[in-house]
């Protein structure tokens, strides 16, 4: 009798770590963000007012910047996607060199974000090494104020963005190329297909799965996952001006330096909704991606 | 013989204008990929007046001043103490937690185990900013802002649903017979674990171990809001502070990031295959 139900208990012991560690870290801020925002927070609690902190975000432009700012990162994703493609499928191809060429690109996704903002940045800077090159070749009217411009520097964060989120999809890609079936490809070549045809007819709806989960991760990736490239770029105040504002920086404000965990977890609340919304298609891409290579 | 023969005279034709592209592109990729690194590299080694006049090119005359004056007269050393201990803890604790969770959910019947991995897989996806604000408060009611202990618990939290993923996947790989002969020699799930599935699992603990690594080395946000006193800070939250102060001195600024990013830049050499299969397997998560 007590035999059995240590056995029946036992596997409860060997998951209980893990349910108390995502259940403090997951868990407990879930369900207080959800309070906090309809609260007054003052240091670590206060009166429940309603819907006021989501009024006040929601009536302040700041936010909706900060969100503008958000969306308008998503469009790097359509360069993300075409410049991975093409380097994992030449990658693939084992080109002559593809060993060292693919130690080379991955060099991007193995450099902490912090530390290739603050060499951009300086690369950026209006008198550094891009401007110099541009003017160099003559090309004066590129040879932008990158940094300081407001009218430039989200742009010049999406540059950094495409170039270091790219490495990410070439690695993914490249996994799944790997699994392809060769002998299909082999068939195509010997039909006669050009390279074009190939990869049209033959490698891309195969990918259909990995590039959606891709896409689909890039949209969470920019949508709540940019502090640490703004934070840096934008010099710590998402500047110049609010030009480098987004959303996470809005939450990182309004709880560090503001002090208002309220307004802080009403914006929170809003952004974890989003990304709800978007684990349900992360998944069913992730599931289609497996099938694909299964 | 006749597929080797189309392959070989294939190649010979298509090299005269395929495959030159294909590399054209391919070294075009590499050196977008490496100009920063070289970048900074070459600026560390140059005087902030050779700087001043030449910007691109390699040094003239290589100074290690540059680096002198980051180790000596900064803290880096500190910051990359701070980082290497946040590293091991999280990536130590999150290991052993997810391994006896994956062994669980891979070789035990129990009510709720296929919600728990679902929900744990699932939380992938949550951006970490969302836990932030309770946290921060609880910490702060707490007494835990800028300790150790504070930030490895979230850390291993935010790596853990992926390990569990990975490591439950694994295990449900180890052939059944190894489990049934463990078991008529009278061994417990404990020491089956520790000793058959653990030794098999080496790879994908490895592969783990780096992706870990990589994402607590690399973070800022955490770094940056629950370790804000000066002799807790890490590498990345040090170094965002660091260039603020020292913006008109690229070449000492540089010469911190060649040092910031060489530990992860040595291992990523040193390491390649596990680096590139860790990372592939993490991409897919």
């Amino acid at each position: 009798m007590t035999n059995s139900l240590s056995i029946r208990l036992k596997p409860y012991l060997y998951v209980l770590p893990l349910v108390a560690l995502l259940a403090f870290v997951f868990g407990y801020p879930l369900l207080r963000i959800f309070e906090f925002s309809f609260k007054l927070v003052r240091g670590v609690d206060g009166p429940w007012i309603g819907l006021r902190n989501y009024e006040l975000i929601l009536s302040q432009s700041l936010f909706w910047e900060s969100v503008l700012h958000n969306i308008q990162l998503l469009l790097a994703i359509p360069a993300m996607v075409v410049i991975s493609l093409l380097i994992s499928i030449l990658l693939f191809e084992r080109i002559a060199g593809w060993r060292l060429y693919r130690v080379i690109v991955f060099v991007p996704f193995v450099l902490a974000i912090p530390i290739i903002a603050v060499v951009m940045k300086r690369m950026f800077q209006f008198s550094g090494p891009v401007n110099e090159v541009l003017r160099w070749a003559s090309l004066d009217f590129l040879a932008l104020d990158w940094i300081g411009s407001s009218d430039v520097a989200l742009w010049t964060v999406m540059i950094l963005i495409v170039w270091r989120e790219s490495a990410l999809g070439i690695i993914l890609f490249l996994a799944r190329l790997l699994s392809l079936d060769e002998a299909v490809l082999e068939a195509g070549r010997l039909d006669g297909a050009n390279w074009w045809q190939r990869v049209w007819h033959i490698i891309l709806p195969q990918m259909r799965g990995v590039i959606e989960f891709y896409v689909v991760v890039s949209v969470i990736t920019m949508l709540a996952s940019v502090f640490a490239y703004v934070y840096v770029m934008g010099g710590g105040r998402g500047g110049p001006g609010t030009a480098t504002m987004v959303v996470e920086f809005y939450i990182f404000n309004a709880l560090i330096r503001t002090s208002l965990p309220g307004i802080a977890s009403a914006a929170s609340v809003l952004l974890f909704l989003v990304s709800v919304l978007l684990i349900f298609p992360m998944f069913r891409a992730r599931r289609r991606a497996r099938e694909e290579e299964a | 013989m006749v597929p080797a023969a189309h392959s070989t005279h294939r190649r010979r034709f298509a090299f005269t204008a395929g495959d030159a592209v294909k590399q054209g592109v391919l070294i075009v990729a590499s050196f977008i990929a490496l100009v920063p690194t070289l970048y900074m590299i070459a600026t560390a080694l140059k005087s902030d007046a050779e700087y001043a006049v030449d910007k691109l090119g390699l040094p003239d005359a290589p100074v290690l001043e540059n680096f002198r004056a980051v180790l000596i007269d900064s803290p880096f050393a500190l910051w990359m103490l701070n980082s290497f201990i946040l590293v091991a803890g999280s990536v130590l604790v999150s290991i052993v937690v997810s391994c006896l969770a994956a062994y669980a959910i891979a070789r035990m019947e129990f009510r709720g185990r296929d919600t728990l991995l679902a929900l744990s897989t699932s939380l992938m996806a949550v951006p970490p900013i969302v836990m932030i604000v309770p946290l921060f408060v609880l910490y702060t009611q707490l007494d835990l802002i800028s300790t150790y202990q504070g930030a490895i618990i979230i850390y291993a939290g935010l790596i853990t649903p992926f390990s569990v993923y990975l490591l439950t996947t694994f295990f449900r790989t180890v052939p059944n017979e190894l489990f049934e002969a463990a078991r008529i020699d009278g061994a417990g799930d404990f020491l089956i674990l520790w000793q058959i599935v653990l030794p098999l699992s080496l790879p994908a603990l490895l592969t783990l171990v780096v992706v870990n690594s990589l994402y607590v080395w690399n973070d800022l946000l955490i770094a940056i809001i629950f370790l804000q006193e000066d002799a807790k800070r890490t590498l990345m939250a040090g170094i965002s502070v660091f260039q603020g102060r020292y913006n008109n001195q690229v070449p000492l600024t540089m010469a911190g990031m060649v040092i910031a990013s060489a530990p992860m830049f040595i291992l990523y050499i040193a390491f390649q295959k596990h680096f590139i299969r860790g990372l592939m397997a993490g991409a897919i998560k």
